[in-house]
């Protein structure tokens, strides 16, 4: 019996070879869009790049284009461009790979309060030390984690969408309080910085935080993404994934702690973007099922879609000023997500 | 071969051989699924009581063996699998293969055939499990675990387990044979010791080789079903008082008539 999953029309097939399937398609379509997304976004904002004097930019001697169309476009829009790639498809992942882990749709890192857990180590670290970089992403590392860890044993506990959204109420909640109490000890200066960072914002990008946060995260992401094999047994649940040899407190560590690592240094560069781990995941199931081998890559690059399209909204839609994304984002996902709340119990009546 | 002994369950101790049918059976709490869950390895056994009472298989020690290790020699088949996401059908029966990354497409297929005939679930290759009745589901299940098992076979060549628990409890009668026929196959074909927890004690005496009788977690009688099928032990399994003749059909196979 032939496996293949949805099949194409035959006179597709039979031009690209038996293997194109749906997923490829779909996969394909999403990354030729998110690079014209990138390109796009990078050449457009504040200040726009005419599309005719990109070569010259990219090749040619600088004597025939103004030095500060050339700064905008390479020191400034690109980094943060490719930034918000990165993090757009980190959110999308960790989304999927959570909501495996907790065998829940809803799952999400700003939902359940990995985000918020992740602010509250870095704002932490922004009003009581001197704010080294390295400093805040590992106390927002340390504060995810133990998020992570306390929606785990809250989602356990009280199984369904309840243990896990209430998890995410005290944990939010608590880091609200936190972060409350942190902005009286805090200065001026650090009290503007920390509304900016927490309503979300790229705005910092540069090409340091690319090169350092770039790698890093794509690295990681690639472990989660060949991990589809023990996502998918977990989706059938915990005893079964352990019959197929998955040893459960191991990989649920090793998930955890990943995801952790992926966005708490995220969180203390960009702040809280919420809802992107939740959006994306749910529109590539849909078009394509649950399978994580598909599910996870085509979440990446939809993620990082989604995040690009989102920046640059954010840029373009009040010039000169400029929206927090984590405004834009929660904009498209709140919304998005009473939707799917709706949907879940007219389903389940 | 599997041997057991913990004290949830009391005292119990089983041996399930190679190439066998063990059909467990037992009131609602009688302990069949804790015995079933402890010969799985999904339970933390007490080290002081597992030193006396070892779960041994293939005369290595269970608790000793890793998961993925387990995972290739034993299927299992839980009460009751739970899947809320958008899964395909063909997707959930291939996690059967996940334990054995060295099988090639073409093993790998031919083995899915396999499993898709004898779980007689053609007819629903191709579609969606959430969108399944609940004994589709079922029988797309007990595929997975077949797929499983028909590997493990395939690699190891050795010894296999098929444990299931309760695997027709929402399949209609054709289907309920159709799955035990299939369970048999296992055994007879495969060579795999297949433990099954069943309710219906027609159909376990139809296609098992020996019965154990559980009650209160222990093991009351463990032998042939012809033997151990009496009116006075199912009384003290089940509470009920049964009535137990020759099978109208199949020569040599009791039949009990619960009164």
């Amino acid at each position: 019996m032939q496996v293949l999953r949805h099949p194409l029309r035959r006179g597709w097939r039979a031009f690209l070879g038996a293997q194109v399937t749906r997923p490829l398609v779909v996969l394909a379509g999403v990354t030729a869009t998110l690079i014209l997304a990138l390109a796009a976004s990078a050449m457009s904002g504040a200040v726009d790049i005419p599309w005719k004097i990109l070569p010259a930019i990219v090749w040619g001697p600088s004597d025939d284009v103004p030095s500060m169309l050339r700064r905008v476009l390479l020191d400034i829009r690109l980094p943060r461009v490719l930034f918000s790639a990165v993090v757009g498809a980190a959110l999308a992942v960790t989304g999927v790979a959570m909501q495996a882990l907790f065998r829940n749709p809803l799952a999400e890192p700003g939902l359940v309060g990995i985000t918020s857990g992740g602010a509250l180590g870095a704002v932490t670290a922004i009003v009581l030390t001197a704010g080294s970089f390295v400093l805040i992403a590992i106390a927002a590392f340390i504060g995810s984690l133990l998020a992570t860890f306390l929606a785990y044993l809250l989602g356990r506990r009280h199984p369904g969408m309840a243990g896990l959204l209430l998890a995410g109420i005290a944990v939010n909640a608590i880091a609200g309080s936190g972060i409350g109490l942190l902005t009286y000890a805090a200065d001026d200066r650090q009290l503007r910085d920390l509304t900016f960072w927490s309503l979300g914002s790229l705005a910092g990008s540069t090409w340091q935080l690319v090169a350092f946060l770039g790698p890093w995260t794509l690295a990681l992401l690639t472990w989660l993404c060949l991990q589809w094999k023990a996502l998918n047994a977990l989706l059938l649940g915990e005893r079964e994934a352990a019959h197929l040899g998955y040893a459960l407190k191991p990989l649920r560590r090793q998930l955890m702690v990943v995801i952790a690592l992926v966005v708490g240094p995220l969180v203390a560069v960009t702040g809280g973007i919420g809802f992107v781990g939740l959006v994306v995941p749910h529109l590539v199931r849909m078009a394509l099922g649950a399978h994580h081998r598909y599910c996870l890559l085509v979440s990446a690059v939809g993620g990082a879609l989604l995040l690009v399209l989102a920046d640059w909204l954010a840029r373009v839609a009040v010039i000169p000023a400029e929206l927090p994304i984590g405004l834009v984002t929660s904009l498209i996902g709140g919304p998005f997500f009473l939707w799917l709340l709706l949907r879940v119990r007219s389903t389940a009546a | 071969m599997l041997r057991g002994g913990v004290r949830v369950l009391d005292k119990v101790s089983i041996d399930l051989h190679p190439g066998e049918m063990l059909g467990i059976l037992g009131a609602n709490g009688a302990g069949k699924s804790t015995l079933l869950s402890t010969l799985a390895g999904e339970l933390s056994i007490d080290p002081a009581l597992h030193t006396r009472c070892p779960v041994m298989v293939n005369g290595q020690d269970l608790v000793k063996m890793r998961v993925a290790e387990l995972a290739r020699v034993r299927a299992v088949l839980p009460q009751k699998p739970g899947l809320a996401f958008d899964l395909g059908v063909d997707e959930v029966v291939s996690m059967g293969l996940y334990p054995f990354p060295e099988l090639s497409r073409q093993q790998c297929s031919t083995l899915l055939d396999k499993a898709i005939a004898q779980a007689d679930i053609a007819l629903l290759w191709g579609r969606r499990y959430p969108e399944l009745s609940g004994g589709e589901q079922q029988r797309v299940q007990f595929a997975r675990t077949l797929a499983q098992l028909l590997a493990a076979v395939q690699v190891n060549g050795q010894a296999c387990y098929l444990l299931l628990d309760e695997p027709s409890s929402s399949l209609d009668p054709a289907h309920q044979h159709g799955l035990l026929r299939a369970a048999r196959q296992a055994a007879d074909k495969a060579g795999a010791g297949v433990l099954i927890v069943l309710h219906d004690v027609n159909l376990a005496a139809l296609y098992c080789d020996r019965l154990a009788l559980m009650a209160g977690g222990g093991i009351l009688e463990c032998d042939k079903p012809s033997a151990a099928l009496r009116p006075e032990l199912l009384l003290q399994v089940y509470g009920a008082p049964a009535h137990v003749q020759a099978h109208p059909v199949h020569a040599g196979v009791p039949l009990v008539v619960f009164l």
